[in-house]
Order: structure tokens, then sequence, then C-alpha cells
């Protein structure tokens, strides 16, 4: 059973150097990969209907953080971007807001006029995003940056080069570096995500020592992809980490988050993971504060399946805005 | 392998009655977005010739299986839209070639689905090859008749040209399943929109041997998606689809009215039923403009 694979109660914080860092990861029991692909594809057989999935998918839309990485993004497009996700749908205002809104550090301060004292947090890339191949200086200023114009939400990439040439405490301490750079004088300190980039990791016993990693070193997410590489979250390594925070909630007695990132796109994809969610880790993870998607198209899928819920009729998706 | 090569046939104990083959059944399926998947819903009819006996089952399309077949033409809609018109006339002929190829099958197909003598089958069969050809000419000359150059006042050249108006929803012909079928659905596809079609509900098997015919042509998948079951099923869910740009009755019967409101809702074309129409007859272009819109260009003169 997967789903049951425990790690060993585990000390609350690693001292000591790589050496005793990474024998602490390679500890963690290794992931039956069948048996996680079987557990997968057992939960997606789940059927949801009628009122648990209306339910469901606002829930859904209140998880999603609507996402524009892209080279082209314009402050134009950023303030669409904001308008949509504090009313998804203008036909529609029993509709809830998203959790977030995610752009590039340099795109924060015109999210954060754009939605001001609203409930919609502003989650921004940091650490040179994806490839996070910056040193740590300009990393740290990219996230200092980022939280000086309003970001209540920092995603940032691992090192992945380091993790796999076995550098942990390079890792670790990055990931402690950041957590720091991300408090804010005049308030509370930014929510910290760690995305693993599960696509570029080689096995899944590295997706679960990485996801221990990032949260010994005080993530307060956990997140699959940049969405820049393929695979992004595959339903597998979702799980994976999901299995990780609740192992480590009952190890240390924090709970942290998750996101999947990438490639969610569909509705019933959406409701698949929220189901291994109330499965793996149970009800206390189905909630935006410890649960999110990070994704652009899945919104308007999860708008059109609920327009049928309350209307009857399949909408088409040239009554959605595309940003 | 030298000694069981070597060794003496053990001789047959009796000559016992011959071996009988086992039956290979063919398991009709839908055909959607270029696959032949079962229904999601896994449900099938039972399918009787026009004398009454069993001939198979065919799936019986779900609602959801309709939205899957909207989802697959919408994706194609684009990409055949931008082909040539000479490319899709080229792709039309490659129908009617793989059509010809499997004469037989489907004059014995119109046989058991019509009742008719095997001389009117081979003339169904032919004139429905032969409507392939015919819709095959005219993609490329649709704009020459129906664009138009207009003369303006000012310096602008203006020119109007017919535009495919997206995925359009069939309820094929109750009577003609094979030459009905593709009277509708051919000059539908000509013009570059997408289809899907909901096969005739008490003979489906020739548009399954057509959906055949159309994976081995040229035709990319999701152009034509064909969809057998219950009409009063699945058309209600086609016809309030804001994604289906429009809605040809010919086979919808009693509901047309009931479709018709149904479409409007979604500001979606409706092509009436014809009372009692002569699918031998050459169709010309009346069955092309109604699942055409236009597009008007003003270009300035001059500099």
């Amino acid at each position: 059973m997967p789903d049951t694979a425990t790690p060993a109660p585990a000390p609350l914080s690693p001292a000591g150097g790589n050496a005793a860092l990474r024998a602490l990861l390679d500890g963690l029991p290794g992931v039956d990969e069948a048996g996680v692909h079987a557990r997968v594809a057992d939960l997606a057989t789940r059927s949801v209907k009628t009122t648990a999935k209306a339910h469901a998918i606002d829930l859904a839309i209140r998880m999603v953080d609507l996402t524009t990485l892209e080279g082209a993004d314009t402050p134009g497009k950023v303030r669409a971007l904001c308008a949509k996700a504090l009313l998804p749908d203008p036909a529609d205002r029993t509709v809830p807001p998203v959790a977030a809104v995610c752009v590039y550090p340099d795109l924060v301060p015109v999210a954060a006029r754009a939605l001001g004292s609203t409930p919609v947090g502003i989650a921004s890339v940091a650490t040179s995003f994806p490839a996070g191949r910056a040193p740590l200086e300009a990393k740290l200023l990219d996230t200092r940056y980022a939280v000086a114009g309003g970001a209540t939400e920092i995603d940032m990439v691992i090192d992945r080069g380091a993790f796999l040439a076995g550098d942990h405490r390079k890792v670790y301490d990055e990931i402690v570096a950041v957590k720091e750079a991300c408090a804010r004088p005049d308030g509370p300190p930014a929510h910290l995500k760690v995305i693993l980039e599960t696509g570029e990791l080689a096995s899944y016993d590295d997706v679960r020592r990485a996801s221990w990693l990032a949260m010994y070193a005080g993530a307060d997410f956990i997140k699959t992809s940049t969405g820049k590489v393929a695979p992004a979250a595959t339903p597998a390594v979702t799980l994976i980490m999901l299995q990780a925070v609740r192992d480590f909630r009952a190890a240390t007695g924090r709970q942290v988050g998750v996101k999947p990132a990438g490639g969610i796109r569909t509705t019933k994809d959406a409701l698949r993971n929220l189901v291994m969610v109330n499965e793996t880790v149970g009800p206390d993870w189905l909630d935006p504060r410890w649960f999110r998607f990070g994704a652009s198209s899945l919104l308007n899928d999860l708008l059109m399946q609920r327009a049928k819920l309350t209307t009857g009729t399949y909408p088409g998706p040239d009554y959605y805005s595309a940003d | 392998m030298a000694d069981t090569a070597t060794a003496p046939d053990p001789a047959p104990a009796s000559p016992g009655p011959e071996p009988r083959r086992l039956a290979v059944r063919k398991t009709y399926k839908l055909y959607v977005g270029g696959a032949f998947p079962r229904s999601e819903s896994g449900r099938s009819i039972p399918v009787n010739s026009a004398e009454g006996a069993h001939l198979a089952h065919a799936a019986r399309a779900s609602r959801k299986d309709a939205r899957d077949a909207v989802v697959a033409a919408r994706a194609a809609f684009g990409p055949w839209a931008a082909r040539t018109a000479q490319l899709r006339g080229q792709i039309l002929y490659r129908i009617a070639e793989m059509m010809e190829g499997r004469h037989a099958h489907f004059v014995q197909e119109t046989v058991d689905a019509q009742g008719v003598s095997e001389a009117t089958a081979q003339d169904i069969v032919s004139a429905a090859i032969d409507r392939w050809v015919y819709y095959a000419g005219w993609t490329d000359k649709i704009a020459q008749v129906l664009g138009t150059s207009n003369p303006v006042s000012g310096p602008f050249e203006n020119s109007s040209a017919p535009q495919p108006t997206g995925v359009v929803a069939v309820l094929a012909p109750q009577d003609s399943p094979l030459l009905g079928l593709v009277s509708v659905v051919a000059p539908v596809i000509a013009a570059g929109n997408t289809a899907i079609v909901v096969a005739s509900e008490r003979a489906p098997l020739p548009a399954i041997a057509l959906a055949e015919a159309l994976a081995t042509s040229d035709l990319p998948g999701g152009v034509v998606n064909i969809l057998t079951g219950r009409t009063a099923e699945i058309a209600p869910t086609l016809a309030a689809h804001a994604d289906v740009n429009a809605l040809d009755l010919s086979g919808a019967g009693d509901l047309a009215t009931e479709l018709e409101s149904a479409a409007a809702a979604t500001l979606t074309r409706v092509l009436r039923r014809e009372p009692s129409p002569d699918w031998h007859a050459l169709p010309g272009l009346a069955r092309i403009t109604p699942f055409l819109e236009t597009k008007t260009v003003w270009q300035a003169v001059g500099r």
C-alpha cells in the first residue's frame, strides 16, 4: 500500500553538514512506483457529480493561482488578469474570486495596484525563475524586490543542479536564505512556495527527498513545477508530494501546502486532484490556504463546467476571455 | 527441430466433421476525433434490417459523447478551415476513392439497411460516391461564385468572401442512411466547417461504414464525427451547446421545433429540413450556403 508509507520520525531541524543532510534524506523509504501509479489510476476513477461537483468546482476556483509567466507579459495583460481574478465570470457574480495571481517580479507593483486590498493574493516567482541559475545574491535581490513591490507569496525554484549533484546543503541553505528575504518590516512575511521542478528530478525517490528537504528548510508550500518543463504536475508526483506533507505533519506537527502547477487544464483534472487530496491528506488540506492550482487555462474550463451546472447549457470557449 | 520435422505425422484417429471457423463479427463504434471509441456510457442499441432481422449492435452515444465530439470538431475546425480549397477538394475526392474501393461493402450495408434490391443499392452507393466528387469540385469554386467585388464610394477596393461558420451539428436523414448522409455531410465540410453527425437512428450501420472510409482517407481526425444512438437523446445537447455554430435539422423529425428554439438561445444557425427531399437530385449550392458567413474587406487604393 503506497499510501501508508510513513518515514521514520525525523529531527525537527537537520543540523550539520551536507553528509548529515544526505543521510537524513536517504533514510526516507523509497517510493513504490508501481503502487503509486496503481493508486493514482484507482483514484482517477472516482466520480464527482451534482451538488458535490458544484461544491468542488467552486473550491477549485478558489484554489487557482491565476498565472501568466510569459516573456511577452505587459502591464495591461496583468491588469486584465487581476480583473479576471476578482470577477472570473462577469456574467455570474456568484463565482468566487481565485486565490491569487502569479506574475514575474517586475509586474508585482502592477498587480498590487490592480488588486489593492482585495483578498486575492499576489504571488511572484522569484530566484531567477524558471532555471534558478543565478548567484544567491541575485536570487535574494529578486525576492526582496518582489516582496517590496507587494507580493504576498513567493514562488522560488530550487537549484536542481545542486540537488542532483548531491549538494543538498546548498539547496537547503538557499531556501533558508530566501525564506529570510521574504520577511517584510511592515507586516507578515510573504508565504514561501518552493518549486521542486519534478520534471527535472531523476526519480520519484528524488521527489520525495526534495519535498522533505524543502519542508525542513521552512517552505510554506511545496510546488511541483515551473510549468516550463514537461512533464509538469503529473498525478503521481502530486500524490507523492501529498504523502510527504502528510508524513511531515505527523513527524513535526507543521502543516505544509501543496501546489501542482502546469498541465492541469480541465475540470476533470482538477477534480481528480481534489479527490487525491481528500483521500491522501484529508479535508484539512481542502482549503486554498493549503492546496493551490498553478494554472492559466484551467479557470476557463472550470467556469464553463460551472455554467453548465447552473444553466444546463454547455457554453463555448468564445464566451470567456482568453487571459 | 530436426526431430519434430522428421517425426511421422500421427494418423488422424477418425475423420471427424470439418472444424468450423469462429465468426469474426464487427463491433460498430462511434467515430470521434479520428478514432473509433465505444460510447463512454458503455451502452449499445440493437440494429435490425429493414425486414426486421437482427444485424448487429451499434454504440448508443450519450450526451457526454456528444460533448466530446464538439470538442473534437472545435479542435479540428481551425486547421481544416485553413487548408486551401484545392486541398480540401482533393481530400473529398480521396473519400470518393476510398468508398469506391469498398463499393461492395456499401452495397451490402445498403441492402440490409433499406431493404432495397441489389441493383437499387448499387445506384444508391454510386450516387453517394459521386456526391463526394461533386462537392470536391465545389470547394475551390464557392468563393468565386458567392464572393463579390463591391462598388463603394471612395478610394477602396471592397470585396466579400464566404467563410466557414464553424462547428455544424448535422442530424442525418432517418430514411436515407447512406446517400442522404453523404448529401448532408459533404457540403458542410466542403466549405471548411467541421461536423458532428447524428446518424440515422434506425439504420446507423452505413454511417459507421462511411466512418471507416473517412478514417482511411486523408480527412484529418475530428473534421467529421459520427454518433449513433437515439436522436432524441443526443440532439438537444448539440442544439443547446454554445460551441456549436449551426444545426442541420434534416433528420430531426418531430423534434425540429424544440431543437430550433434551443438553438436560438445561443444564436445557432439552423437549416430546417425539407419536407420530402430527393437525395438523387443535384443539390447545387443549396446546402453549402447556409453554413457560410461573409467576410468583407476594405482596402485603400492609391497611396
